[in-house]
């Protein structure tokens, strides 16, 4: 039994028999000896459904850093540049604008599976997914009246190192928000409270954390990180902002034990920087069959979506493949596709790496990484 | 009387109608508070590739060999910009080696040299961001760019000079997503 405390009551806890936690991502400590804090990894292995609990949610900064500890009281948001009225506003005024409520995934550009990886949450975890609340960003800036000739935006944190990034001012026009609210409360502190950019379907980096200023600009501006973006080839940089259509399955995945052969459904989830997921795909075969996944629920726009796929196993050793359509029509890759197009060796993915996860179960029920 | 009152209030309602139409004009929610000008200007930090927000200031690369030294740089990037755990200052390679082959630092990877100066203005010295003077700033960026072969060591960098300093990279980088939204990410790419 457990017994009431005044803690439990104020704000509720788990059981003690639920332990997932995350856990620092690739191999660098967090927080460091200094309380510095790094990439932190979503343990996707224990996921259900398709909101991220705040407390899982990955964390990723610029660079290690300690979180700002921001008076909500003394936070203001300025935008300015190419606008006919530069506007500030303090979180109580921007409480008072027509707010909009969307579930959003976010994704780090260093979320890339490798052979090395033993669970989901080692390969895929540097993503989650949680219900954003805030204003539209649009809303502000019309407010603000945008002048002829802007084309980019630069948005900037309040914390320590002014982390800055430039970005197409059609995103901002489009779907952007100014988000305050995260899962039915404020923001958290290690994903920017009080305040926030959500970027749907963008690399995690642009979701500018901590946000106090936003600048109308008539070109990329190249501030702070701006130029880690620039790349050579034309091709690898239309790959570099949006996320393309990915998915897992986070069961079975590496790590895991199945008991023995029958039924098991096949359950992961599927998301995309090009809008809503349209059909999930599942093989059980490595690749030779492929059937339809049930979507769970409704799929949203740049959210992640839960898809379920019933499944006997007959205890031979086998490949489970997932991969996903989204609403633009783009497919899921392989890593041998990405390879034949681009004429790279196996396993260079240009952008971020959505390309389909293997799965190997081997006869005694364990799962392997089909990477390695 | 009764006329003047007609018109008193005609002119009224008129000046209120006139008034609400060039709020609907201006905003929406009248929502905020219009920021100063000093305001702005204290808080814009975004150096732009024309560098018209760079401040008044100084700086050479002699100046920022010393402070390179004294404001604690070196211990983090090493004596010359190599040996530190933080990014390396200086391309390795021959500087007649093709640019995007010198690895992906600061100095020789940003197209305009207005981009070094934002970067140590607002994320350098780590844990002590933002006490760098503007001077000193100039004289820092001076160092990273000559000992990176991109200007002499004589080179004094302020407002107007440092927008016009050529950097190595020139313009051979690739045009960056328009983010246009509900568009495929590259034509003809079915992934």
């Amino acid at each position: 039994m457990i017994k009431g405390s005044k803690e439990l009551i104020a704000y509720g806890d788990r059981s003690r028999f639920v332990t997932s936690v995350r856990i620092p991502h690739g191999g660098r400590p967090s927080p460091d000896s200094f309380g510095l804090v790094f990439h932190v990894a979503t343990p996707l292995q224990d996921s259900v459904g398709v909101i991220t609990p705040s407390s899982l949610h990955y964390v990723a900064t610029t660079r290690g850093s300690f979180l700002p500890d921001i008076d909500p009281q003394e936070h203001r948001l300025m935008i300015h540049g190419m606008v006919d009225r530069p506007l500030t506003l303090t979180m109580e005024d921007l409480k008072r604008l027509p707010s909009v409520t969307r579930l959003h995934f976010i994704e780090c550009a260093g979320n890339r599976s490798t052979p090395k990886a033993k669970t989901v949450q080692e390969s895929h975890g540097m993503t989650s997914c949680a219900e954003w609340t805030g204003v539209l960003l649009s809303t502000l800036l019309k407010e603000c009246g945008v002048k002829a000739g802007a084309s980019w935006f630069v948005a900037e944190g309040a914390e320590e190192v002014k982390g800055a990034s430039s970005m197409p001012l059609a995103k901002a026009m489009d779907d952007v928000i100014v988000a305050y609210g995260m899962n039915g409360e404020p923001v958290r502190p290690q994903q920017g409270f009080p305040l926030r950019l959500l970027v749907p379907g963008f690399e995690g980096i642009f979701s500018t954390k901590y946000v106090r200023r936003i600048k109308l600009v008539d070109r990329y501006y190249m501030n702070y990180n701006d130029y880690g973006h620039l790349r050579q080839d034309e091709k690898e940089t239309a790959l570099g902002y949006q996320v393309g259509p990915k998915s897992v399955i986070t069961f079975p995945s590496v790590g895991q034990q199945l008991p023995g052969k029958g039924f098991y459904e096949i359950s992961g989830l599927a998301w995309s920087g090009g809008g809503a997921i349209r059909r999930v795909e599942v093989s059980t075969d490595d690749g030779k069959h492929w059937m339809d996944a049930q979507i769970k629920g409704t799929a949203q726009r740049m959210a992640h979506t839960r898809f379920g796929c019933p499944w006997n196993w007959d205890g031979k050793e086998t490949v489970l493949l997932s991969r996903c359509t989204d609403e633009l029509g783009a497919v899921q890759p392989t890593r041998a596709q990405v390879a034949k197009f681009f004429n790279v060796p196996l396993g260079e993915v240009p952008g971020l790496d959505n390309t389909v996860q293997p799965w190997r179960i081997a006869s005694d029920g364990s799962v392997l990484n089909g990477h390695a | 009387m009764g006329t003047h009152r007609f018109f008193a209030c005609a002119l009224l309602l008129g000046g209120l109608l006139l008034e609400a139409s060039v709020l609907a004009q201006s905003s929406t929610y009248g929502v905020g508070r219009t920021p100063s000008a000093e305001e702005i200007r204290a808080w814009d930090i975004s150096i732009g590739p024309d560098g018209v927000e760079l401040p008044p200031g100084r700086g050479t690369a002699k100046d920022g060999a010393e402070l390179y030294v004294e404001r604690g740089c070196s211990a983090c990037h090493g004596r010359t910009g190599t040996e530190g755990r933080a990014p390396n200052l200086k391309g390795k390679a021959d500087p007649k080696t093709d640019t995007w082959e010198r690895g992906r630092i600061l100095p020789i990877r940003s197209p305009f040299a207005t981009t070094v100066w934002d970067y140590i203005n607002r994320a350098m010295p780590l844990n002590r961001e933002g006490t760098l003077t503007a001077d000193e700033v100039y004289a820092l960026t001076a160092y990273l760019l000559y000992i990176n072969d991109v200007i002499p060591e004589d080179a004094v960098l302020d407002a107007q000079s440092l927008p016009k300093v050529k950097m190595p990279i020139g313009d051979e980088y690739a045009s960056l997503p328009e983010g246009k939204p509900k568009t495929r990410r590259l034509r003809g790419y079915p992934y």
